[in-house]
């Protein structure tokens, strides 16, 4: 019994050699034997890795889409189920079969050894596709898998290879099998090398050699690049823990910085300006709902749609109750909180009490691998520049423009500012336009990053109040340096206190900071800081 | 003959007498329609009402202690809530070890949701809660204690108008976030709840809640004649001009800080006070009462009232809360319009509140007697 499966085996190995096309190659694969499958794919791997459909056919393999009809032998793949009937494709003509009842096909089973030679298999096709990205993931994947069975093929494609990051994944798997299999000079500069690398695996497998080998001197130079690993891994996650605290201080910024226009420069303590922030993520999504083809641009649209928005908004609220208010900012608070109730209930009642999902387009998706220890998201990396430009144009408005000037203006000294021809109830009405409407356009910027519901605005308002009483009121620099510095604060407390005592923490610090500069970072100086 | 303490303090306050004095009918009648009317008589008042009775005497007793510091001193907490919430937390702590082996678990030591997060032993801050009279100290104790340092270091560095308001909302907010978390020991976003008895006293029996009802009233009168006496004695004019011209004050030689400090602190414990009747009476103490949403919404209650008159207070805590409950239940999506719309109308149109509208009434009545 067990000489006839053997012959059979042999027949069947030698049949696979006569084989003309990837199709009839590919047939071999119907077979009940794991061990002939094994070696189908082996020869298959090596004889079409150009063959596009190969790839096709081994991913659907691996995921278990791939049947036979059981009627002509024919493989398919799974398409489509519905109940009993399966719908599916000829995968090598493309063609859609009629459906049919799911006991007229034969799945081609694997087992977890065939998985994982599957897997490495596409890893070597793929390593010689055209697109970059498909290789640097092939040359990832390889490298977690790592076997000296492919170090023929690293060096080939060493060789050819063109693109920089492929070629640095590839040296560090070349060296990884160096310093593992090799001897002599070879081995020991492999080890030193492998300190510059930054992948789990180098530092796996420097472990093994420190901890295995016999050899002190192995085992010195070893040691020496775990530490060198491990300090530039230090170094690359304290770098990736600023820039996470950079991102949450540009998400402070832009909230906080319509407030700084409306509560530093006119001294009214807007509780709807949260509201504001959600008018114009809401703006996002409404754009998205009537312009779904342009997802990618509606971004870009929303900004000023949502500028205008929330700016003719908060120029409503300031006409219709703050003008009635000016220089009680304690009952602005109390109006402005009531406005903030019944812009919450109004987009409820409009949008439904549920969270939206804003899109997030595709060039904000993603991250910016700078290498294998530290990657940035680029959604957060947009939102601290666009943070920056924000507070940048506010400041050239309020410092350069005549509309700044006369702005500065009345907040200081009303009565003259009216005798010498400024428009003083005007100017009020564009000043907390602009502080609104920058609210905003930060709201744009928050439904990239959080959900977009009738709450959004409460989760950022006490936090805002926060960093501009933290700058210093009526100092936009100020703000800036208190959005970026408790950013930061909150994100490297975090990892020891964990997210909300961090939070509790750094509120606990205002208030004891508050305590001691009363009047912020950077105060007010002369008269005006009076009152 | 003699006068006794209550009308001497109430001397000259007839809105304060007509307030408390409605109220005592009020609590009196129904209690007496909810004990002794048969329950399908018409007349019956129904248990759901006394709570909700009791709940708006709590209520306007933390109203009153936001007044004392606001209407009187001039210093606009925005955390007020969270001296309430303290309050109600160590009643509620109480209330949780009187369950003994009832819950949900059944163990005789642990409270169910420590048993639920897997603790072995009581938290060390928890011993002591089965005392009743441990529990009335740290009802005051700790509150006033939190006020103390806090106002301390507020008024001592002489942060004033917004910018103590916006670290009172800090204050508040940091331990709702503090209180939400789990490992806090006070069971996290779940609160403390399911409470059996008080004192011995089974608290889901109506004697029970007429008993809480008649305290809470007690309570709040008592609470009523402490500010009232406060503010008519020579301290309350000191601090009365503290509100209006802080710097003259300062400038003559008064310690201001000392003034401010004493007034918040009382507050303080007020507003504790009425958190520990709130709590039996509601049955549930949740970190939602530390969000700074609720402490703003009490700064309206006031308001509504008229701040700065003490029987004010009670009448917009009373006002506000029934109108609360009458739109959640009846028109729930127009609730918060009313009640936006309602702090608009109110900081616009009636900046003395409710109070203010009724004196400008009577003086213009008065002023066409007189003329006629």
């Amino acid at each position: 019994m067990k000489i006839f499966k053997i012959i059979l085996l042999n027949l069947l190995i030698l049949s696979i050699a006569f084989g003309e096309t990837l199709q009839e190659d590919a047939n071999k694969l119907l077979t009940k034997s794991f061990k002939t499958k094994e070696k189908v794919i082996v020869d298959l791997t090596s004889k079409y890795s150009q063959d596009e459909k190969l790839e096709f056919l081994f991913q659907k393999l691996l995921v278990g889409d791939l049947l036979y009809t059981k009627k002509n032998k024919v493989i398919v793949y799974l398409k489509d189920k519905k109940e009993n009937n399966y719908l599916t494709t000829d995968i090598f003509s493309g063609e859609d079969l009629e459906p049919s009842s799911k006991y007229d096909f034969s799945k081609i089973k694997i087992n977890n050894k065939l998985r994982s030679i599957i897997k490495s298999s596409l890893a070597k096709i793929n390593l010689f596709s055209k697109n970059e990205d498909t290789r640097l993931k092939s040359a990832k994947n390889l490298l977690t898998n790592l076997d000296i069975k492919n170090e023929e093929l690293i060096n080939q494609v060493l060789e050819k290879e063109t693109s920089s990051k492929v070629k640095e994944v590839l040296d560090e798997a070349s060296t990884v099998l160096i310093a593992k299999y090799k001897d002599g000079e070879d081995k020991k500069e492999a080890i030193k090398k492998l300190g510059s690398f930054l992948s789990p695996k180098s530092l796996e497998v420097l472990k093994e050699i420190s901890s295995n080998s016999e050899d002190i001197e192995l085992v010195k130079l070893a040691n020496t690049s775990i530490a060198s690993i491990e300090s530039s891994k230090s170094f690359y996650s304290f770098l990736e823990t600023a820039f996470f605290g950079l991102s949450m201080g540009s998400v402070l910024l832009l909230a906080a910085i319509g407030l700084a226009v409306t509560f530093g420069v006119m001294k009214v303590i807007n509780m709807a300006h949260g509201e504001l922030i959600m008018i114009g993520a809401y703006t996002t999504y409404a754009l998205q709902q009537i312009m779904p083809n342009l997802i990618e641009y509606s971004i870009i649209i929303a900004i000023p749609a949502a500028f205008i928005v929330s700016g003719l908004v908060g120029i409503l609220i300031e006409r219709l109750v703050i003008r009635h208010l000016y220089g009680r900012p304690l009952e602005t608070l109390l109006a402005t909180f009531g406005i903030s109730l019944v812009l919450q209930q109004i987009v409820r009642t409009v949008f439904s009490p549920l969270n939206q999902e804003v899109k997030t387009p595709q060039w904000m998706s993603g991250a910016w691998e700078i290498n294998s220890a530290l990657s940035l998201t680029y959604n957060r990396l947009y939102i601290v520049i666009f943070s920056i430009i924000v507070f940048l144009f506010v400041l050239y408005i309020l410092n350069k423009t005549s509309l700044g000037l006369k702005v500065r203006a009345v907040s200081q000294n009303r009565e003259i500012a009216r005798a010498m021809g400024i428009k003083a109830s005007w100017i009020d009405a564009i000043t907390f336009g602009l502080g609104s409407g920058i609210a905003g356009v930060a709201g744009v910027a928050l439904s990239q990053l959080t959900n977009v519901g009738p709450n959004l605005g409460q989760a950022y308002i006490v936090d805002s109040f926060m960093v501009v009483v933290f700058g210093g009121v009526g100092n936009l620099w100020g703000t800036l340096i208190a959005a970026f510095t408790l950013g930061e604060f909150n994100k490297f407390l975090e990892p020891y206190a964990g997210a909300v005592l961090a939070k509790v923490i750094i509120l606990v610090f205002i208030i004891l900071f508050i305590q001691k500069r009363p009047r912020g970072l950077f105060p007010q100086k002369g008269r005006d800081a009076q009152d | 003959m003699r006068k006794s303490i209550i009308l001497k303090i109430l001397e000259n306050d007839r809105g304060g007498k007509i307030v408390l004095g409605t109220l005592f009918i009020v609590v009196a009648l129904v209690a007496i329609l909810n004990l002794a009317v048969p329950a399908d008589s018409i007349f019956h008042v129904s248990t759901f009402t006394v709570t909700l009775l009791g709940k708006y005497l709590a209520f306007a007793l933390l109203a009153l202690a936001l007044d004392l510091v606001w209407g009187y001193l001039g210093v606009l907490s925005l955390g007020h809530g969270a001296f309430f919430a303290l309050g109600g937390y160590a009643m509620g702590m109480y209330l949780m070890r009187q369950i003994g082996d009832r819950g949900v678990y059944g163990n005789p030591d642990l409270p169910d949701f420590m048993v639920f997060m897997n603790l072995k032993e009581i938290p060390w801050f928890w011993y002591g809660f089965d005392n009743p009279l441990f529990m009335f100290l740290m009802v005051m104790l700790v509150p006033g204690i939190l006020a103390f340092i806090f106002g301390w270091l507020a008024f001592k560095s002489r942060v004033t108008g917004v910018y103590l308001s916006i670290i009172t909302q800090a204050l508040t907010y940091a331990l709702m976030l503090a209180f939400f978390r789990n490992d806090m020991g006070f069971g996290g976003n779940n609160g403390l709840t399911d409470f059996k008895d008080i004192l011995g006293f089974d608290l889901s029996l109506d004697s029970t809640r007429i008993a809480l009802l008649i305290i809470s009233y007690f309570a709040l009168l008592g609470g009523y004649l402490i500010a009232r006496f406060i503010m008519n004695s020579r301290l309350g004019r000191v601090v009365m001009s503290i509100r209006d011209q802080e710097s003259r004050v300062r400038f003559i030689g008064y310690k201001v800080e000392q003034y401010k400090l004493f007034i918040f602190i009382v507050s303080a414990v007020l507003a504790a006070i009425a958190g520990a009747l709130y709590v039996p009476q509601v049955g549930i103490i949740n970190p939602g009462v530390f969000s700074p949403l609720f402490s703003i919404e009490l700064v309206i209650w006031v308001a509504v009232g008229g701040r700065g008159t003490l029987y004010g207070a009670i009448i917009g805590a009373i006002i506000v809360n029934f109108a609360s409950s009458y739109f959640t239940s009846a028109l729930p999506e127009v609730w918060l319009y009313a009640l936006g719309g309602l702090f608009v109308l109110v900081t616009l149109f009636l900046p003395q509140g409710v109070v203010g509208l009724v004196i400008k009434i009577k003086d213009k009545l008065n002023s066409r007697k007189e003329v006629a």
